[in-house]
């Protein structure tokens, strides 16, 4: 029996356009065409291959990072140890890495009329809907940061971030949002 | 600043790019003269013009691809993949 180390999200003052997600669980996959056809007996949305785009089933989802590469989300509760041996299992020797990165990062959601103009405030990406739709998701630099941006609604975003960047990311998100108060 | 047409996602900004430098150098075979290693290793064309250049969409998604740029105007005037031979 192995011990599971406690999962929180650090406390960051909400406003009405920003909010800390409840805890993932976050694998990240990396594969070729096969490794990713094979990945769905263990996560069935692991080979979701449109670029840029986050496929959804159910309370799951894989975000496209890169031609071989997929961030895969579900909640808390759901075992990272566990999906990633599924996903093992179903691949049998076909080469592949699966990385728990569940406490690396925590979620922001940005939300609301302004949400758009206090991201791009510190991240260049055209966020306007016919360039960025939604379900589109990226890999992308909000100043200093690294992040993944994902629009799940016109005026909702979900942000990735490093947890060890966070603070910079909401304290510089805050100062933004200053012009729109 | 200038707009990079990444190969595989489109146009985004120069800050989401690492540059490679110069595209297709040709490794000297080991026992070549060290002024051979050292033309490759250390001296560069520098043209005021068309340039092949190898760049990563670091802050993106992560590939390595080529491009031919305008060194006077960066105008980009095409994008290839690594195992591609430069264009004519
Ligand atoms: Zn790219």
């Amino acid at each position: 029996m192995h011990e599971t180390a406690s999962r929180t999200s650090p406390s960051f003052a909400p406003t009405s356009w920003m909010s800390v997600k409840a805890p993932l669980t976050r694998l990240v996959f990396h594969g070729d065409r096969t490794a990713r056809a094979a990945a769905e007996a263990g996560f069935p949305i692991a080979s979701a291959d449109e670029v840029c785009r986050a496929r959804v089933d159910g309370d799951r989802a894989s975000l496209w990072l890169g031609p071989d590469e997929r961030l895969l989300l579900a909640p808390a509760d759901q075992d990272a140890a566990r999906i990633a041996a599924a996903i093992a299992a179903a691949l049998g020797a076909v080469p592949h890495a699966i990385v728990d990165v569940s406490h690396r990062q925590i979620g922001l959601e940005i939300r609301g009329p302004q949400a758009t103009q206090i991201l791009n405030g510190a991240c260049p990406l055209d966020l306007d809907l016919s360039q960025f739709p939604v379900g589109m998701c990226t890999r992308t630099a909000l100043a200093k940061a690294d992040i993944v941006l994902w629009r799940q609604q016109p005026d909702r975003f979900h942000v990735e971030v490093w947890r060890s960047f966070a603070p910079y990311v909401v304290a510089l998100l805050n100062e933004i949002a200053r012009d729109y108060e | 600043m200038m707009r990079i047409p990444c190969i595989v996602c489109g146009l985004r900004d120069e800050n989401e790019f690492t540059c490679g430098g110069t595209s297709h150098l040709v490794r000297p075979a080991i026992d070549a003269s060290d002024r051979d290693w050292a033309e490759y290793l250390f001296f560069r064309d520098n043209p005021k013009g068309l340039h092949h250049e190898r760049w990563r969409h670091t802050q993106g998604c992560g590939q390595w691809f080529n491009l031919v740029r305008h060194t006077l105007t960066h105008e980009i005037l095409t994008v290839y993949a690594m195992t591609e031979s430069p264009p004519r």
